[in-house]
């Protein structure tokens, strides 16, 4: 499981930074919303996969028994799912009023406070 | 049970939430505004005290016990840090009152600035990487929205840089919690430390090391990772600016201290040359940046990311006096920083622009104001007896000592573009005439942000300043003091052992080499937010 995990993990990073170096802000904002879905996937696979194993403790027992799936991780990715849906979802609008304004959705289009 | 370390959180939470249920009671925002931020202050004068008495003060959220649950822990640095975030955050929700157009207050300007305090002191006092990023993530959801409110082009376009640049830092950074937690098993900063120093040699350390430094490194705007600062901090309201420039690069320099003194010592030989030059380059690329300009705001934008070359010095020269010097620099500067935006705002406030071409005749208009900013600008550029200056003498000294010849070098002729910037704005704003085709009407009109007319406050934007003028002097009168407590951070974050006891517990057999807490004598008012009235 852990290779392929690793490949898609890795496709999914070159994609989202693909499409980051374009111009348009909206591949920008998929590319931002694909690179942080990879991130999660990497905290999940990087902590180790244990398959159909739940961390639950047998009752009468203070601690589970064999080796079951660690929590942790599954927490903190759903922590980080919630934060970048979030997020996102400012990008989105942030995208969505600055087409507005600017009329173009193109990043060269936006140079006026650069320097 | 030490409530000193959460409130720091908590306080700002929950101003922010009764800011909310006050969606539509505009004076009950702006009490709030005032009340809760000096409230906070109040806290974290209470927590730098109970700091200075016993080193470390840790509290465990929910009563889980170290390793597994969060921790919340305040040690020197963090003190100091939080007690420049009341400082600064009561300075803002005083000058807000009068800065901030009726359009912006309707919008959420208070609860907004509520949740930034929030995620700062959060992002300060924990111990946990995973909540760390967490409230990195708090903080700039509430930037984000502060940086737009208003929405116009420029803003906009800010906007998009910066929401691109820090949340591509946010994913590194999660990116690198992720393959720490599967090297090490654990998020516990202290943990962490322990475990990583255990853990067999391989690349993957220093792997981890880097991906730490690009992730904080853009968010505290190192070279070359900083162009999204002067992009979009000059774009939003000024009282908004004042409040980024002061706190929210400093988060990530703050992060960089914390992980590289306690977590990532030991790659300090391999990475110390790279932060070293990425130190001196930003100092350079800033104050060169800042020469060009002759926006008020823009000048002051790139100074920062000059500036923060020198708190990044102090890292990379990686001694307990650099650490100090650093440190003392990062005070400093927020506090410097800060009320060059908020006379920034004053000025814009009286002539209308913030072009330098445009302006003068200020030191003839307004004394009192030019004097508040001849004292921030040369303490910026490190004249003495001004704040600036000891940090950069200790700075300068620490790399003499470590034989860094060429870039300390460097940080002294930076010091002197700094001043050469700080004039330029001195002579086009305060000295030089008033130009003929920006004659100012004898009784200025005061407009907010959004052109709508305000109330004449203008004393209310006028007494945060002379705080933090003030402040600043009080730096410079009382630095025997204050390098004393900086020392003491240089020693804590030096001997890491200090706070993993402080969060761990005393583990079996380990020597622990704890750094005696500081005996409060003679003065004990040496903290430079307690000179406040």
């Amino acid at each position: 499981m852990e290779p392929i995990m690793a490949l898609a993990i890795g496709l999914l990073y070159a994609t989202a930074i693909f499409l980051m170096l374009r111009r348009s802000i909206v591949k920008l904002v998929i590319g931002l919303l694909l690179l942080s879905n990879a991130a999660n996937l990497l905290i999940f696979t990087a902590a180790g996969m244990t398959r159909g194993a739940p961390p639950l403790i047998p009752e009468g027992m203070s601690q589970p028994l064999g080796e079951v799936a660690d929590p942790l991780p599954q927490a903190v990715v759903l922590t980080a799912i919630v934060i970048a849906f979030g997020v996102l979802a400012f990008a989105v609008v942030l995208i969505r009023r600055a087409y507005e304004i600017v009329k173009a959705d193109d990043l060269d289009k936006m140079k006026d406070t650069d320097t | 049970m030490r409530p000193e370390v959460a409130l720091p959180v908590l306080l700002p939470l929950l101003s922010g939430a009764l800011s909310l249920l006050f969606w539509r009671s505009r004076p009950m925002q702006r009490f709030l505004a005032v009340a809760g931020n000096a409230a906070l202050l109040l806290v974290s004068v209470w927590l730098f005290v109970s700091v200075l008495e016993d080193g470390y003060v840790t509290i465990q959220m929910g009563s889980w016990p170290a390793p597994f649950g969060i921790t919340l822990i305040a040690d020197t640095l963090s003190a100091v840090m939080i007690l420049m975030t009341g400082l600064i955050g009561l300075a803002m929700g005083i000058y807000s009152l009068a800065a901030t157009g009726h359009g912006h207050e309707k919008f959420g300007y208070y609860p907004l600035m509520h949740l930034l305090l929030a995620g700062v002191a959060g992002a300060f006092l924990t111990g946990d990487i995973f909540n760390l990023y967490v409230w990195f993530e708090v903080m700039l959801v509430a930037s984000f929205a502060l940086l737009i409110l208003g929405g116009e082009r420029a803003q906009m376009e800010g906007a998009i840089k910066y929401v691109t640049l820090n949340l591509l830092a946010s994913v590194i950074f999660l990116t690198a919690i992720g393959l720490l937690y599967g090297s090490v098993g654990t998020l516990n900063m202290a943990d962490i430390a322990v475990r990583v120093e255990q853990m067999e040699h391989t690349g993957m350390v220093e792997v981890l090391a880097v991906m730490f430094m690009v992730a904080f490194g853009i968010k505290a705007a190192a070279f070359p990772l900083f162009f999204w600062l002067p992009a979009s901090y000059h774009t939003p309201p000024v009282a908004v600016s004042a409040l980024f420039a002061g706190l929210l690069t400093k988060v990530g320099v703050y992060s960089l201290f914390r992980v590289f003194t306690l977590i990532f010592d030991q790659t300090m030989g391999y990475l110390q040359d790279i932060l070293l030059w990425g130190a001196v380059f930003t100092m350079v690329t800033g104050v060169l940046g800042a020469a060009a300009q002759y926006e008020f705001r823009r000048i002051l934008s790139f100074h920062i990311v000059s500036q923060i070359g020198y708190m990044l010095l102090g890292l990379a020269i990686f001694t307990p006096l650099a650490i100090a010097g650093g440190v003392l620099a990062i005070v400093h500067n927020i506090v410097v920083k800060t009320n060059l935006f908020l006379i920034s705002g004053i000025t814009h406030r009286l002539q209308g622009t913030y072009q330098l071409k445009k302006m003068g005749g200020l030191y003839r208009q307004s004394p009192g104001l030019a004097i508040a900013f001849f004292v921030s600008a040369f303490s910026l550029a490190g004249v003495p007896p001004l704040s600036g200056f000891f940090a950069k003498f200790v700075l300068i000294r620490a790399g003499f000592e470590a034989e860094a010849y060429v870039a300390t070098g460097i940080a002294l002729a930076v010091g002197l573009l700094t001043l050469y910037s700080m004039v330029k704005i001195w002579n086009e704003v305060f000295w030089k005439a008033l130009p003929e085709d920006n004659r100012v009407p004898e009784a200025p009109t005061p407009v907010g942000d959004d052109g709508r007319l305000l109330k004449p406050g203008l004393w209310l934007m006028y007494l945060p300043v002379v705080v933090l003028a003030t402040v600043t002097l009080l730096i410079g009168v009382f630095a025997e003091p204050i390098m004393r407590v900086m020392t003491l951070i240089g020693e804590q974050l030096f001997n890491p052992a200090g706070y993993v006891e402080a969060v761990l517990g005393s583990p079996d057999g380990a020597e622990a080499s704890i750094v005696e807490p500081l005996e409060l004598d003679a003065e004990p008012s040496d903290a430079p937010g307690e000179e406040l009235p």
